[in-house]
């Protein structure tokens, strides 16, 4: 297949970019854009995000306290001047959303609406319903539809960065409909694939969340950043995973163990008041606590024997019954939707079962601040990339935000360095899509020793990312997983898939995830294993106590052929707020 | 998605699936897979196994497995259903027929080509054209509850073709322009933000098949998110004709 050039491609139709597209489309129509995504744009995973966007917009609020609570909920590992960037242009980043058309929630008198969320000392979550990603994600490609400059490329999947004269220049990727293996050939780059949940086994995130993105990058030689860093959400439902949003903690719904107890007034977390009182939910505090820390007082709470055993592991009951039909059906939509269809109970009269649940990677690709990577030509930006904001546990309603503003953001730098760039090497690159083709060809095409199945390797990663790198680790269950993960890569040598079609091969797909996710498995867990210290979302039993003398810094894995990923060290950037302690249950 | 680790009576039912492969065969065939008959499995983790356990070959599109992302419509015995939520146990003792959905060309066993949809979208203008400019600066474009009501229902369209697969008029007419997108442009149309609903009735109205859509409410009653095409269709019709009429009484540039 012929080489095809823009000036500006971006891997990955998500949010984050879909909205740096719209980015380029509005700084200078003149720069061609592509869109690499191995799904329609409008499948992409921002589509499942429920609760929220965080954004300062009342009175009442301020920059600062939005920055304070992004930082200390991060337990200090956030950059704080790209926490301030952040906070700063969240707002503007929200209205734009609002400008495009996104339904959000409106007061009475047409101002937007704002919702409580976790971990925040104010009222600043924007929403549409509890449907907020799929309505920002509808409307970003709506509005990208505009763009006449903008090509997509739906349903091509990149399989590896073109890199020449030190610079990255494109993607090799196969158009999934004819099965060719094409090369896309830009002046810059932008990553926006999101995370890797689905390295472990029971997850929130959508099946195609499988760090395609950070996996390209990783084999470029560009280090990930702070991967040891998973966030466990503290709801979802037992046995499929899927997420009940925070909003209906934010909306007032309790946690109670198998008593009816609000576990949470005995993990530090404050003091309940009765769900009738007028001041409840108390912003910081019980239900409202931040997720790192709710999700590891279920496995107190478990070791206490004060959960409910359940046919998918034990579990707690969320209460949201006290909001009544008529606010469940105005603010929670979806939350009753999803329980009716998946958990078989109506949240209107009945409990709803949760458990803890791998939610979201705070680590991703290194960039900085203008989203950009070690690797001259290449950004990265959303979930896959990692500034960092969210530290070693991100609040919930940040992420959304975080994508359109570091979307934008990266995406300006790409035109930035774009513009200074000449045409790209043509021949230089096509010659890496053909070596590429090769590559995948002898792979995946050959007959070969074929002792081994995708769904037997997927299962035993999944097995040992759960029990040796989840909430709760320690050197042992740590070295047990690094150990088995560099077996099951040895071992992915030998698997072989029977489909050999060039039409839609999504067994070849499935079989390059899996590689891609063995790669971010491995580099996530010997990460946590360098991180000797409790800290956020990464919670080591054999070092309890956050150490700020040795550990506050971000990780950084580089990938090295054969061997275990080399970790590297870079120290956290500290502004205007000294590390402390992380305080909740009472104001501030 | 890995099958769930409990439950199970060891009872099994049999998938009929549509096996279409362009490279190797000429013609499509069934293929009969027989898979556990779980009480709490949906048609999509019944793929899932076969993919996983019983054929890797078996292609199919899905992702957020919780009716969101609009990827896994599919024909299944006959109705157009999201299989990711579709429990098998409606359809007990089975067999279970499972079809890429219908009116579109298949790329392959269940993955259809959505490139009518996608080009359609754009043609509506399937996307804010506010009525008045205003600058980020100055804030947001106020809109009470009772106007975000007014469009609310058609913007949750999660673009499952689930609709296209049960009309009746595209089946014959596939330039009909078709209930989803219909449905979007009357969601902006119905915005207060929005000026551009002329714009888009031109384009709606001059395609072929709106006048042919009988109401019969096959695309609504499809659809997984109660989104309504087939009201909105309605509405699109009688703008149309009210402008039409107002166009005789009163010249252009004269309201």
């Amino acid at each position: 297949m012929e080489l095809v050039s823009h000036d500006i491609l971006i891997v990955g139709g998500g949010g984050a970019g879909l909205r740096a597209a719209i980015a380029i489309g509005e700084e200078n129509p003149s720069l061609s854009v592509g869109v690499v995504s191995k799904v329609y744009p409008m499948r992409s995973h921002t589509v499942s995000a429920e609760g929220g966007a965080a954004a300062v917009i009342k009175p009442n609020d301020s920059l600062d306290e939005h920055a304070y609570d992004t930082i200390s909920g991060g337990d200090w590992m956030s950059d704080q001047d790209a926490v301030e960037i952040f906070v700063e242009s969240a707002p503007k980043e929200m209205l734009r959303l609002e400008h495009w058309g996104c339904p959000w929630n409106r007061e009475p008198d047409g101002h937007v609406a704002v919702r409580p969320f976790g971990g925040m000392h104010k009222e600043r979550t924007w929403f549409a319903a509890d449907k907020t990603g799929f309505h920002m994600l509808h409307t970003l490609f709506q509005t990208s539809l505009k763009f006449n400059n903008v090509t997509r490329y739906d349903e091509w999947f990149a399989t590896k960065l073109l890199v020449a004269d030190g610079r990255c220049q494109g993607v090799a990727a196969i158009e999934l409909r004819t099965g060719q293996l094409g090369g896309v050939a830009a002046k810059a780059v932008i990553i926006c694939t999101g995370g890797a949940g689905r390295v472990f086994p029971f997850t929130t995130n959508a099946a195609i969340k499988t760090g395609d993105g950070m996996a390209l990058a990783y084999r470029a030689g560009v280090p990930l950043k702070d991967l040891e860093f998973v966030q466990y959400h503290p709801t979802g439902l037992p046995g499929t995973g899927i997420l009940i949003t925070e909003a209906s903690r934010g909306e007032g719904g309790i946690l109670v163990n198998k008593d009816g107890y609000r576990y949470l007034q005995d993990y530090n977390l404050g003091q309940p008041i009765d769900v009738h009182d007028p001041r409840h939910p108390q912003l910081r505090t019980m239900e409202l606590g931040p997720r790192d820390r709710l999700s590891q007082c279920f496995i107190k709470e478990r070791e206490k024997g004060r959960t409910i055993p359940g046919n998918y592991g034990d579990i707690v009951h969320l209460d949201i019954r006290h909001l009544g039909e008529a606010k469940i059906d105005k603010k929670l939509p979806m939350v009753r939707e999803l329980c009716r269809n998946y958990a078989g109970i109506d949240p209107v009269h009945e409990m709803i079962p949760v458990r803890p649940v791998v939610h979201y990677m705070m680590g991703g690709i290194h960039t900085d601040r203008e989203g950009a990577t070690p690797l001259p030509g290449l950004f990265a930006a959303g979930e896959c990339a990692c500034v960092s904001i969210n530290g070693a546990n991100r609040l919930g309603s940040n992420s959304l935000t975080e994508l359109l503003v570091f979307g934008a953001r990266a995406a300006q730098s790409a035109v930035r360095h774009a513009a200074g760039q000449s045409a790209p090497a043509r021949d230089a690159l096509q010659a890496q899509v053909n070596d590429e083709q090769r590559r995948i060809a002898n792979r995946y095409f050959r007959p070969g020793k074929g002792k081994e199945t995708l769904a037997g390797l997927r299962a035993e990663m999944n097995q040992t990312m759960e029990e040796g790198a989840g909430i709760y680790r320690t050197e042992a269950s740590l070295r047990v997983t690094c150990e088995k993960l560099a077996e099951l890569r040895e071992r992915y040598q030998n698997a072989e898939i029977a489909d050999h079609s060039l039409t839609f091969n999504t067994e070849l797909t499935t079989a390059i995830e899996l590689d891609n996710l063995l790669e971010i498995g491995e580099a996530l867990a010997h990460s946590a294993l360098g991180r000797k210290e409790s800290r956020g979302s990464h919670q080591r039993s054999d070092y309890p106590q956050r150490d700020d003398v040795q550990f506050l810094k971000h990780s950084l894995a580089y990938r090295s052929d054969g061997e275990p990923p080399r970790i590297d060290y870079l120290d956290v950037v500290i502004t205007r707020w000294p590390p402390g302690e992380r305080v909740y249950g009472t104001k501030k | 998605m890995e099958p769930r680790n409990s439950g199970g009576s060891g009872r099994t039912v049999a998938l009929d699936v549509f096996r279409y492969l362009p490279d190797a065969e000429d013609e499509p065939r069934f293929q009969r897979y027989e898979v556990p008959a779980r009480e709490d499995w949906v048609l999509l983790d019944a793929l899932g196994y076969i993919k996983d356990h019983l054929d890797g070959t078996i292609s199919y599109r899905w992702s957020c497995r919780m009716g969101v992302c609009g990827s896994c419509g599919m024909m299944i015995n006959g109705e157009p259903r999201l299989a990711c939520s579709a429990f098998l146990r409606e359809w007990f003792p089975g067999p279970i027929r499972v079809e890429p959905l219908t009116h579109f060309p298949v790329i392959r066993d269940l993955v259809i080509n959505l490139d009518d949809f996608i080009h359609k979208l754009s043609e509506v203008k399937a996307w804010l054209v506010p009525k008045e400019e205003k600058p980020i600066s100055e804030g947001e474009y106020l809109q009470t509850p009772a106007q975000l009501a007014h469009f609310k229902q058609f913007s949750l369209c999660i673009n499952c073709m689930l609709c296209y697969a049960a009309c009746p008029v595209y089946a014959l007419e596939p330039r009909f322009i078709g209930p989803a997108a219909i449905a979007l442009a009357q969601r902006y149309n119905l915005d207060s933000r929005d000026g551009a609903s002329e714009e888009r009735a031109d384009v709606i109205a001059s395609q072929e098949g709106i006048w042919e859509c009988e109401f019969v409410g096959d695309c609504s009653r499809v659809c997984p998110k109660h989104v309504d095409p087939a009201g909105a269709i309605q509405q699109a019709k009688v703008t149309d004709t009210t402008d039409w009429y107002r166009s005789l009484l009163m010249p252009k540039g004269r309201q």
